[in-house]
């Protein structure tokens, strides 16, 4: 599913950084862990191919991304790909609805209405189809933002610190939530995080050193 | 969902910005169409009412307001001339038709015409109703007249003297209906036709009352030869007027000769329709050239102000985009979103200005007598409106393409990271 293998990326102020080696397997949940600056998020950015140009090996589905054109990257991205970020940058010009299509209509998969009724449903939602994002509470934002990461069925999920501005509380609702949905499409979880809270919910686990 | 669907969203969610780049854009079309339509239709309705018309004749004054009072029935007449004098030029070779015209009553501030047949036969006027003016106080009227004046067939009216209504009245001779013409689209519309003698008869009461002389029906004489402009009176009639003669040369050389052979005498000018229409233009090309610039102003400002509210609007939507990438859009896909948003703006602006500028007209014509009669119709569509509109599609994506520039080289991975 995910195949790290002596991954290394060079920013553009010039340092480097490598990371470890490791492998997920389809269905398996992973958490990424490390201090502030480790490259969490930098490693999540490669993997999710919004970071090009590294050296080393890094497969996706047994596909090489770097061996993607940027156009055919985009599109593998938005068809096997779901992120979840921790701020949820919904586009606050949509309703619900729309920022949904939006996940099939850029990944230039088929809009399906009962697809999106389904998710919304499924994660409490159904009656703010039409709202409009800004009148959301930020836990309802937080599950559209779910909701338009799985939308598409990908086959991996990644998370960037979705918990670390949570209360504990809300955090074990969201890890749950994560690991439900991701359970429910048979998708890979990718969490990444200093959140020391999230460490028993998920065994597989990478450590990022810090620089 | 489609990107119109997005483009349409992130316009409706500015509302106030959206609208007064509309406004401010549509504000500049629609000044230009104003300008296009009113210019084109002016000078197709000018050059149709002088066409067939190579030179006027009139008494001396000014040549502009010879043509304006004698082709276009707007101004008034500088005065009178001698019939036989005018009768000298008539049957000159160069010459290939000669009109009499006789001006001076109205009807409703619509104008009598003293004149032949052949004046009618210039715009290929046809009877709608009746029949041609024949004797002395028929008149054959104008499509436009019958409809604004309610005149029928039959009905009888008294001229009122000079162009303005409720002027000296002729009570004594009353005119009578005897035909209307169909709308020949110019000048004639408005006006009312008879002969020339009819013109002659309302004034020449006065002429009695005053100087005492006998009516001067022309005698039956055996030699009695009829003037090559007036039939009914004799050649070189020296007490008979008309105000003006209009004259179609026989051939290229009279545009050279007969200014100044008729200039040349003392009590006569001529002045020729081209020449005077096109300095008429150039006088008024000032002023439209300044309404053209201020548009021009009014839609740079326009196309400066999109610019802005684009470039602004991509500072907050930098995360959008980057989102937008994240769910697998490419570049250009958020490269030509942003410069569609530009040109849905612009396209917007200019159909509203489009169809600002063409209700103004509407509305003109239709409460303002003079644009009326003019004959100016906010319903006419010149190609040259499909210019507008490309145009503007093309200032909208200028005005977008630095935006979208922007959007295409968004660094996704560093605005992702960047909280």
């Amino acid at each position: 599913m995910i195949s790290v293998q002596n991954l290394s990326f060079q920013y553009a102020a010039g340092n480097a950084i490598q990371f470890p080696d490791f492998t997920v397997t389809r269905g398996e949940h992973c958490l990424l862990l490390g201090e502030s600056g480790s490259g969490k998020t930098t490693l999540l950015h490669l993997l999710g191919g919004l970071l090009r140009h590294y050296s080393g090996s890094l497969k996706i589905e047994d596909t090489e991304l770097a061996q993607l054109s940027e156009a055919s990257l985009d599109r593998f991205r938005g068809q096997n790909i779901g992120f979840i970020f921790q701020r949820n940058h919904l586009i606050n010009a949509l309703t619900v609805e729309k920022n949904l299509m939006m996940a099939p209509y850029l990944a230039g998969l088929k809009i399906e209405s009962e697809r999106i009724t389904e998710v919304l449903s499924g994660l409490g939602l159904a009656e703010k189809r039409k709202s409009r994002v800004t009148q959301l509470s930020h836990g309802q934002a937080q599950r559209v933002a779910i909701a338009r990461a799985v939308l598409n069925k990908p086959s991996i999920i990644f998370a960037d610190e979705p918990t670390s501005a949570l209360d504990d509380k809300n955090c074990e609702r969201v890890i749950h939530l994560l690991m439900d949905v991701a359970n429910q499409h048979q998708s890979t979880l990718l969490v990444a995080t200093h959140d020391q809270r999230l460490k028993d919910k998920i065994s597989n686990q990478v450590w990022l050193s810090s620089l | 969902m489609s990107i119109f669907t997005l483009v349409w969203n992130y316009l409706k969610a500015r509302p106030l910005n959206t609208a007064i780049n509309i406004l401010l854009l549509s504000l500049g079309i629609a000044v230009i169409t104003i300008l296009l339509l009113f210019n084109k239709q002016l000078e197709q309705k000018i050059t149709e009412n002088a066409r067939g018309i190579d030179l006027v004749v009139g008494a001396k004054g000014s040549p502009l307001q010879l043509i304006l009072c004698n082709i276009f029935h707007v101004d008034f007449p500088t005065g009178n001339i001698k019939l036989n004098e005018a009768e000298r030029f008539a049957k000159h070779r160069l010459i290939k038709n000669a009109i009499p015209l006789a001006l001076g009553d109205s009807y409703q501030s619509y104008r009598i015409i003293g004149t032949s047949q052949k004046y009618a036969e210039l715009y290929k006027a046809e009877i709608q109703q009746g029949n041609w003016w024949r004797n002395n106080l028929d008149v054959t009227i104008g499509a436009n007249v019958a409809t604004l004046t309610q005149l029928k067939l039959g009905d009888k009216f008294a001229s009122a003297h000079g162009l303005a209504d409720g002027g000296h009245t002729h009570n004594d001779h009353q005119y009578i209906v005897v035909g209307i013409l169909k709308p020949t689209n110019s000048v004639l519309d408005n006006l009312i036709l008879t002969n020339v003698e009819s013109v002659w008869e309302m004034h020449e009461e006065h002429a009695e009352e005053e100087e005492g002389h006998a009516e001067h029906e022309h005698a039956a004489d055996s030699n009695f030869i009829p003037s090559p402009l007036v039939p009914s009176v004799g050649k070189g009639d020296s007490l008979k007027e008309i105000t003006s003669m209009l004259i179609q040369y026989r051939s290229p050389m009279g545009a050279i000769q007969l200014p100044r052979l008729v200039n040349s005498q003392s009590s006569l000018q001529a002045a020729s329709p081209a020449f005077e229409t096109a300095r008429l233009f150039s006088i008024l090309g000032v002023g439209v050239d300044i309404l053209m610039g201020f548009a021009y102003v009014l839609i740079v400002i326009s196309g400066l102000s999109i610019f802005i509210a684009l470039y602004n609007s991509l500072k907050e939507r930098r995360y959008d985009l980057a989102i937008m990438r994240s769910m697998g859009a490419s570049r250009t896909k958020l490269f030509v979103s942003i410069l569609l948003e530009g040109g849905v703006l612009t396209m917007l602006g200019s159909l509203i200005g489009l169809l600002m500028g063409h209700g103004v007209l509407v509305l003109l014509s239709g409460m303002v007598e003079e644009t009326q009669k003019a004959g100016i119709n906010g319903f006419i569509f010149y190609p040259e409106e499909w210019i507008i509109l490309g145009g503007s599609l093309l200032l909208g994506l200028i005005c977008a393409v630095i935006p979208a520039i922007q959007a295409y080289r968004t660094d996704i991975s560093r605005v992702l990271a960047g909280n």
